[in-house]
């Protein structure tokens, strides 16, 4: 019944053998079967007995651990079809273990009213992941007027953004803040002061200096994170920060947090464990929003990460066209693609800096499923099975072969990783990836 | 020599740098003679391809080739095609389909001639990418502080301006610290890159000290562009505090060498009596350029033996 990299429907009898199961929503960690009947977990106990009509996955020595929740991603339907859409976006998700997924409002047209949500409410029924749309913050994402938050939080959004444009206007962001009170939901600000960008393409430093390139310096984010903050602390607002990317942010974010605002951040895959020497071959694959920071920067994110500071990964999964991405530096788009490689990669990182594997998994379920209020189905009997198999063990190398996204905009392609989710179960569908 | 192209001097080995600078006193004592031409290149193609407006190193660059005897194509493209983005891809695929044996190339953005090595076969040159290196113009200013005080190493340079966009002041550090000059940068604090001393220079805001300081210093030009829209505040003012003016050089009773990569701003960041003095060698750089320009040429595509 299972193919390599095909998503099938989970049909009769799956008995997952011997796997250590780590479940933080339900406090479960052990070794143990799961039996699964017409996609309904019905035994989770030690040596169930097989039968030969069973499909069964072998665990052992593997990790079965809830699906993984998406923060920030960018599945451009409406709109940019060329580049993904919410089916092949789906896909890509569902083969990085991610089985929930909050989408950007930054199609075309906007995400910024319940008809656009229920647009993407229909369109994500059939998939196999659970998208969860996040609702722009302005009208049209231009800073100016407030979108109809709370009829968009009756059709489904778990947040407002504006997505990759912060919000200049501080009175804007005000007024956001206080109204989501009422609806409980975060406000996520891209924070980064344009004139202090200033046209920068990289992180400024000695590598923007080497390349010549404009460099895009560290407080162009940090002083932003603090008015956010500042802001979010008078209103008593619900603030989370994506792509926290640089040093001086997580001084702040630790001031503030320690205040006991309530504030969240999410970092992703990239910025954790990538530095900015990455970019020395001028490969566009590498530019992003903001960008990649230095060796020094990244090893302050790595202990927040380990501290708590940081509360969860979250991709910015951002595909683009090869047109976009095989022009010179400062003419390409900002972005790459992240789902399949989230796990993989921060896996590789986290592992070197002894942290455990549990809280490594935490990053990608737990913590965000909290932010936003949701829940992966635990594994437990009656529920519907929504479930990884991860083999921390395995090395892989990363091919297009891997990708499932519609893009390839990675800068991953041949790079040598360790942990690999080898199988997804979500909403009836079940896969083995690809090795 | 183990270079195949020239993109910059930061990848540059030394030893290739200084081959590049030694072959160009060759080549200038054959510009000295009556018969400026050698057949070292016949045969051979060469594209000059020009993004950006350029004068000088574009025509420099063209005697280079036919004093070489090479066969020449010229192709110069508005910026405004190139900020759509497309040129690029589309014009290495053009070169790559038309066999060129050298590409000489000025772009506005930084890294487009290391991008350019990538995908095609020809020896790529340098002339310029955006904010990034202009190695030929740092080659030319080195061969020309070699040819006046005999050695590079341990000699002292100034570099006055705004750094943050020369592509002509980082080539310039790249080559002079390779070669063991000290080097010094001066002009208004926010045109200096944060961090700049990890290039190994030093950072000076006082053109006086500077001078003082230096065996001699090399002028970028001011773009007037720059001048005026809070970026520099005056011509007035840059002058009063950068300018190598008539009456600040009175004051110094020192002797320095005085360079200029071109065009000059007369009245702006140099006067006339001092860029027409003896102390500056501004046209001995303008002919070592088109002598260091044959020697690159000669060197990365040529077999022939120099005659």
């Amino acid at each position: 019944m299972i193919l390599n990299n095909k998503i099938n429907k989970i049909k009769d009898y799956v008995l997952i053998k011997n796997g250590n199961i780590y479940d933080p929503f339900i406090n479960i960690n052990d070794i143990s079967d799961i039996l699964i009947k017409n996609n309904k977990i019905i035994k989770v106990e030690k040596n169930i007995k097989s039968n030969s009509s069973y499909l069964i996955i072998d665990a052992s020595n593997k990790i079965v651990t809830n699906g993984f929740v998406d923060l920030h991603a960018h599945f451009r339907e409406p709109g940019y079809e060329y580049k993904e859409n919410l089916k092949s976006g789906s896909k890509s998700a569902f083969f990085g273990g991610f089985t929930r997924v909050c989408c950007m409002p930054n199609t075309k047209p906007v995400l910024d009213s319940p008809e656009m949500i229920n647009f993407i409410n229909n369109k994500s029924k059939d998939l196999p992941v659970y998208i969860y749309p996040i609702g722009s913050i302005t009208k049209n994402q231009d800073g100016k007027e407030m979108s109809e938050i709370g009829e968009m939080v009756n059709a489904g959004i778990v947040a407002i953004s504006d997505d990759g444009i912060p919000v200049k206007n501080s009175q804007i962001l005000r007024m956001a803040l206080e109204y989501s009170k009422k609806f409980n939901i975060p406000v996520i600000n891209h924070a980064e002061d344009g004139f202090l960008v200033n046209d920068g393409i990289i992180n400024e430093g000695k590598t923007s200096l080497k390349l010549g390139l404009p460099g895009n310096p560290s407080i162009s984010e940090s002083t932003m994170v603090f008015r956010d903050l500042s802001i979010a602390e008078y209103v008593s607002g619900k603030i989370h920060i994506p792509h926290i990317s640089t040093a001086k942010s997580i001084e702040i974010v630790k001031l503030f947090k320690d205040k006991g605002v309530d504030l969240t951040c999410e970092i992703t895959p990239h910025h954790l464990c990538l530095t900015d020497e990455i970019l020395l071959d001028y490969n566009t694959n590498s530019k992003v929003a903001p960008p990649i920071r230095s060796k020094e920067e990244q090893k302050v994110l790595l202990n927040a990460v380990k501290s708590g500071l940081i509360d969860c990964i979250a991709t910015d999964h951002a595909p683009h066209s090869i047109d976009e991405k095989e022009t010179d530096i400062c003419n390409a788009a900002c972005g790459m693609i992240g789902m399949e490689t989230a796990f993989s990669l921060v896996f590789s990182t986290l592992k070197k800096e002894k942290m455990s594997i549990n809280s490594i998994i935490d990053l990608f379920s737990l913590n965000p499923s909290k932010i936003i209020g949701i829940s992966p189905n635990p594994i437990k009997q009656d529920n519907e099975p929504e479930i990884n198999i991860i083999d921390l063990d395995k090395q892989w190398v990363l091919s297009e072969n891997h990708i499932q996204s519609k893009s390839l905009n990675t800068p991953l392609i041949g790079k040598k990783l360790t942990g690999k989710i080898e199988y997804t179960l979500n909403k009836g569908f079940i896969s083995k990836h690809i090795d | 020599m183990k270079s195949k192209h020239l993109i910059g001097l930061e990848t540059t080995p030394k030893d290739d740098i200084s081959e590049f600078i030694d072959t160009g006193f060759l080549f200038r004592e054959i510009l000295e003679r009556p018969i400026k031409r050698v057949p070292s290149l016949t045969g051979k193609n060469i594209v000059n391809l020009f993004f950006e407006n350029s004068t000088r190193t574009k025509i420099s660059f063209e005697l280079a080739e036919k004093r070489l005897s090479a066969d020449i194509t010229n192709f110069s493209s508005s910026s405004s095609s190139v900020k759509k983005g497309e040129s690029l891809k589309d014009t290495i695929q053009n070169i790559h389909a038309m066999k060129i044996d050298c590409v000489v190339m000025r772009h506005p953005v930084p890294g487009s001639a290391i991008q350019l090595t990538n995908y095609v076969d020809s020896v790529i040159v340098n002339a310029g990418d955006g904010t990034h290196e202009h190695p030929t113009q740092a080659l030319l200013d080195m061969m020309s502080l070699k040819e006046h005080f005999g050695n590079i190493k341990g000699l002292k340079i100034g570099i006055v301006g705004d750094i943050l966009h020369s592509r002509v002041a980082l080539s310039n550090i790249f080559g002079l610290v390779k070669l063991g000059a000290k080097v010094k940068v001066c002009g208004p604090p926010h045109l200096i890159q944060k961090g700049i001393e990890e290039l190994n220079v030093g950072v000076e805001y006082n053109v006086d000290n500077l001078i003082e300081w230096a065996d001699a210093i090399n002028i970028l030009r001011i773009q007037r562009e720059r001048m005026g829209v809070g970026i520099i505040p005056s011509v007035r003012e840059y002058r009063r505090f950068f300018g190598i003016t008539t009456e600040r050089m009175k004051n110094h009773k020192k002797e320095i060498v005085v360079m200029h990569p071109g065009p000059i701003n007369r009245g702006v960041e140099i006067d006339s009596s001092i860029a027409d003095s003896n102390q500056a060698i501004i046209l001995n750089q303008v002919l070592n350029g088109v002598a260091v320009r044959m020697s690159v040429l000669y060197l990365l595509l040529g077999n022939n033996d120099l005659k």
